[in-house]
C-alpha cells in the first residue's frame, strides 16, 4: 500500500481529495488529508461579512463534511515535513508518504509591520482576511460615526488581489445606503503605481475609484503605523492619517513551510509554474496559495490548478512525463458596489480584456464591464463553491486553461 | 515607443523603460536619471550594478528583497531614488519595471 498525503484541507486540499479519491486505485493507494482546524471557511465571504451582506453562518461549515469517504482525515497540527525521509511529523505521530501534496495556503502576518499590532489593533485597525477580523470590523462599522477610512495594502503578493479594491467600492456603497457618505473620507493606499497589478484593468478600476470619490495614494510602501498620531507612514516619509484603518497585512505561507525549510522569504514553496511540481523534490506537489507561482492567490486559480495537478499526479505515478499545462488562469468577479460587479479572466501572459464570458457570443457575463448580472454571478458563486467546486465537480463551460474566445484584444 | 537619448534612438515601453537591456550605457543612465530628478553619485552606481546583477540572476525585485539584501537599507534606497525607488532605480538601470506579483 502506498501513501498519498495532502497537507491542508482548505479550498485546494479539499478539491484534491475529492478529485483523487475516484482516480487512484484504492487497493494500491491510501489517501490522507491533514488539517488542524475544524471549520472550513468560505473566504470570499469575508469581504461581505463587514457590510452585513452575509451572516456568520453563511461563510463557515464543518470541514469534515467535504472530505470524501475513503479519505482518512486527521485533525492535528503539522509539525514538520521531512522531505529527505519522505515523512511528515504531527503533534503525536509520524506518517510516511510516497507522494505529498502541499496545500497549506497563505495567511496574514500583521507582525511584519511595525505598530500594526499596537494598542489600536481591533479597536481602530482591522483586517478582513480572517473570520475574526472580518467579524470585528462588522461590529465596528455598525456603530462607526464616520471620519477618515483608510484601506491599505502592505505588499504583494496577497490572497485575492482585487479584494482590497472591492472593499473600497463596497464601503462607498455601504455608507451611501446609511446616508452618511458625506461623513466618510475614503483613501486607498497601495504600494502599486496604480489601482491594480494589470494595466488594462487598472484603467477601468482607477476610473471607478475616482468616480466614487475614493482618493488613491499610489506608491505607498508602508514602514510603520503610528498608534499615537493615528497615521500610516511610508519609507519615503509620506503620512496618511486615519480614524479607521482597514489593513491588508503582508501575506505569508504557513509556518510549517518555514520550519521544514521548504519556502522562500515569504514561506511560499518554489513550484514549477506549469506542472505544479515542487522544484526541490519530485515527489512533492504544491497547489493553491502555498505555491510561489506568479498567478493570483485565489480559489478560482486553485480550482484550475487542481485539474492539471490531478492529471499530473496520475502521470507521475505511471512514471510518465508531466503536463506543462497550467497557464496561470484566474477568473474573478470584482464587486464594484451598488449591486454591480465586473468580471475578469486572465492568465500568466494575457491581461484581462473586454468581451463575453463564458460563451463567446452570448456571455451572458460581460468581461471588464460593470453589470448587475456579474454581481449575481458573484453571489451565486457561494453556492457553486460549497456544492460543486470543493467536490471537484467541473463548472460548465469554464475550462482549466484560459480561452481566448469572446475576448476583444485591442492593439496597443 | 522610442526615445532619443544621448544621440541614440532607443526602444522604450510606454512608461519609459528600455526594452533592450543591451542598449544601456552610463550616458543613457545619466540622462534617464536627470529626467527623474536624480543626480548619480558613486553610491547610486553601486546600487545600479547590484540591481542589474539581480535581474541577470532572475531574482525578482521587491521592497522586501531590498530590506533583506544586506546591500542597502530602505531609508537609504528612498533617499537615493525618491518617489518610488524601485520604479526609478530600475528605469535608470535599464532593466524591466519590476512586476508586482499578482
Amino acid at each position: 500500500m502506498k501513501n498519498l498525503i495532502i497537507l491542508g484541507a482548505g479550498t485546494a486540499g479539499t478539491m484534491m481529495a475529492n478529485h483523487l479519491v475516484s482516480k487512484l486505485p484504492n487497493k494500491e493507494w491510501k489517501i490522507t488529508i491533514i488539517d488542524q482546524y475544524k471549520t472550513h471557511y468560505y473566504q470570499p465571504g469575508f469581504l461581505f461579512l463587514p457590510f452585513d451582506t452575509y451572516t456568520e453562518d453563511q461563510v463557515k461549515k464543518v470541514g469534515k463534511k467535504f472530505i470524501p469517504k475513503g479519505v482518512r482525515y486527521i485533525q492535528k497540527k503539522i509539525e514538520k515535513i521531512l522531505p529527505e525521509e519522505n515523512k511528515v511529523t504531527l503533534e503525536d505521530e509520524t506518517l510516511n508518504y510516497d507522494l505529498l501534496i502541499i496545500a497549506t495556503g497563505s495567511k496574514i502576518a500583521p507582525e511584519e509591520t511595525e505598530g500594526l499590532l499596537g494598542p489600536l489593533w481591533k479597536k481602530d485597525i482591522f483586517d478582513f482576511y480572517t473570520f475574526e477580523g472580518s467579524l470585528a470590523l462588522r461590529n465596528k462599522l455598525r456603530t462607526w460615526e464616520g471620519g477618515k477610512l483608510v484601506i491599505h495594502l502592505t505588499e504583494m503578493p496577497i490572497k485575492c488581489p482585487v479584494a482590497p479594491l472591492e472593499f473600497a467600492f463596497l464601503a462607498d456603497s455601504y455608507f451611501r445606503k446609511k446616508g452618511m457618505r458625506d461623513k466618510v473620507k475614503i483613501t486607498y493606499a497601495t504600494p502599486l503605481s496604480s489601482a491594480f497589478t494589470k494595466p488594462m484593468s487598472s484603467k477601468a478600476l482607477g476610473h471607478l475609484l475616482s468616480e466614487k470619490g475614493i482618493h488613491m495614494e499610489p506608491d505607498f510602501a508602508i514602514e510603520r503605523v503610528d498608534n499615537d498620531t493615528k497615521e500610516i507612514i511610508d519609507y519615503g516619509g509620506k503620512k496618511v492619517p486615519f480614524d479607521l484603518l482597514v489593513t491588508i497585512p503582508t501575506n505569508m505561507g504557513d509556518e510549517v513551510i518555514q520550519r521544514s525549510g521548504l519556502g522562500d522569504d515569504l514561506n511560499f514553496v518554489p513550484t514549477h509554474k506549469h506542472t505544479l511540481q515542487s522544484l526541490a523534490h519530485e515527489n512533492i506537489f504544491v497547489i493553491g496559495d502555498a505555491t510561489n507561482v506568479p498567478a493570483s492567490k485565489a480559489g478560482s486559480v486553485a480550482h484550475f490548478q487542481a485539474e492539471t495537478l490531478n492529471d499530473n499526479i496520475l502521470l507521475y505515478i505511471k512514471g510518465l512525463p508531466l503536463k506543462e499545462e497550467f497557464d496561470g488562469h484566474a477568473n474573478c468577479f470584482i464587486e464594484t458596489g451598488q449591486n454591480k460587479a465586473l468580471l475578469i479572466d486572465f492568465n500568466y501572459v494575457t491581461e484581462p480584456v473586454r468581451g463575453n464570458f463564458p460563451l463567446s457570443f452570448s456571455g451572458p457575463l460581460k468581461l471588464l464591464k460593470e453589470s448587475v448580472l456579474n454581481h449575481w454571478g458573484k453571489l451565486a458563486f457561494r453556492w457553486i463553491y460549497w456544492n460543486m467546486l470543493l467536490k471537484g465537480i467541473p463548472i460548465p463551460f469554464v475550462s482549466r486553461n484560459m480561452s481566448t474566445k469572446g475576448k476583444i484584444f485591442e492593439n496597443k | 515607443m522610442d526615445l532619443n537619448i544621448a544621440g541614440i534612438r532607443l526602444d522604450v515601453t510606454e512608461d519609459g523603460y528600455l526594452t533592450d537591456v543591451s542598449q544601456w550605457n552610463k550616458e543613457i543612465a545619466k540622462e534617464i536619471a536627470q529626467n527623474e530628478g536624480v543626480v548619480l553619485t558613486d553610491r547610486h552606481w553601486e546600487i545600479i550594478s547590484w540591481i542589474q546583477e539581480q535581474v541577470k540572476n532572475e531574482v525578482a525585485l521587491s521592497i522586501r528583497g531590498i530590506k533583506n539584501s544586506g546591500v542597502i537599507d530602505i531609508k537609504e534606497f528612498y533617499a537615493l531614488f525618491p518617489n518610488g525607488p524601485l520604479k526609478v532605480s530600475t528605469k535608470i538601470a535599464g532593466v524591466p519595471k519590476p512586476k508586482s506579483c499578482i
